[in-house]
């Protein structure tokens, strides 16, 4: 995996070469872009981070996750509150993650579980919803069960390949 | 989440006082909004690395060449879309695959408007309608550069290391979502 990462640089750098593509200028504008994604990302992000912590000084998570833990014998319960708040909240579950991340630490089994969970599901409620806003369909509810069981599917499948697998 | 925000607040304050957790609780709080400020400050490096680099690939036709190896899978996802809603489903899937949400919804939401044209029920969801969302809902990312970089400002050893597992368990999460559908559609055709 090391090679990836620089294999792609490289193959992108040259490509644009070949095309005699401003790159760096083109960069620039990238991290612009990128930069507004960040400012934009910071509010929620705060506003989320805020309200974890307070609920896992409180107390409130643990008995979150131990109400949770019989429910979920193969999903780890630290994980739920993620598996939770992804299809409704994109900048929440970030929020969520980042607490996750800084609490089990990020190359721990659970930090590596919600990172794949947070990678491979997406903010579905949000997305149906603005999706069919500007159609005539007044009944969505059917598509929602296509995209409810992706979301299941790959909480399963990021607890198998990381806890069982060990990739 | 207006509702959830709030009840996370509320119910903490509440279950802190029933703990004897208060002053925990309340520090705690700022706690959480200088780590928001940490998190974002060794983030953005990372992140603004990837919006940089994808710009450029996007830039030297990288989303053209994505989107004609994605001809084929449409035509099989989408048997009776019309071609403009295919050109952009096409163009929403290669920015999702490219990691680009802000160019992707807008793009997905043209060809849901093209779709709707389509749709002989306007009342209901077409099955092309769907499968647009299910596909959406489980998108595939190359390069999940907000991960990485959340991964990096969490201190982590090897933020790449999550990429192998996430395409896969997202790959998995499309193909049930697809297969779903697919099934479902025709067994409705079916009776």
């Amino acid at each position: 995996m090391i090679y990836v990462i620089p294999a792609v640089i490289v193959l992108v750098l040259t490509v644009s070469l070949t095309k005699r593509l401003p790159s760096y200028e083109i960069f620039i504008d990238g991290v612009e872009e990128g930069m507004k994604i960040v400012i934009g990302i910071f509010p929620p992000l705060l506003a989320v981070l805020t309200a974890a912590y307070m609920l896992r000084a409180s107390g409130t998570l643990d008995l979150i996750i131990s109400f949770l833990s019989p429910l979920t014998k193969l999903i780890p319960a630290e994980v739920m509150p993620l598996a939770l708040i992804r299809p409704i909240s994109g900048s929440g579950a970030i929020g969520i993650l980042t607490e996750i991340l800084n609490t089990h630490g990020a190359d721990s089994e659970i930090g590596r579980i919600a990172s794949v969970i947070m990678g491979s599901t997406e903010t579905t409620f949000y997305c149906l919803c603005v999706y069919f806003a500007k159609t005539r369909v007044k009944h969505n509810l059917r598509a929602m069960p296509f995209a409810a069981a992706g979301d299941i599917v790959s909480i399963i499948t990021a607890v198998i390949l990381i806890k069982l697998v060990k990739i | 989440m207006n509702y959830i925000w709030c009840a996370m607040i509320i119910i903490s304050v509440i279950v802190s006082v029933i703990n004897g957790t208060v002053d925990e609780t309340v520090n705690s709080a700022f706690e959480g909004a200088q780590s928001a400020v940490f998190t974002v400050f060794s983030f953005a490096g990372v992140m603004c690395f990837w919006t940089g680099i994808m710009k450029i690939a996007e830039r030297s036709g990288l989303s053209q060449k994505i989107e004609r190896l994605l001809r084929p899978i449409i035509s099989f996802l989408f048997p009776n879309a019309g071609a403009e809603a295919k050109k952009y489903i096409a163009m929403n899937m290669s920015a999702n695959l490219l990691g680009m949400g802000n160019a992707a919804t807008p793009m997905g939401i043209k060809a849901m408007t093209a779709l709707d044209k389509e749709n002989s029920n306007p009342l209901y969801a077409s099955d092309n309608m769907c499968m647009l969302v299910a596909l959406n809902t489980t998108s595939i990312q190359l390069i999940p550069a907000t991960i990485i970089a959340l991964r990096a400002a969490a201190g982590s050893e090897d933020p790449f290391s999550i990429i192998l597992p996430i395409w896969i368990s997202s790959l998995t999460a499309v193909l049930a979502a697809v297969f779903l559908a697919k099934l479902y559609f025709w067994r409705r055709k079916k009776l």
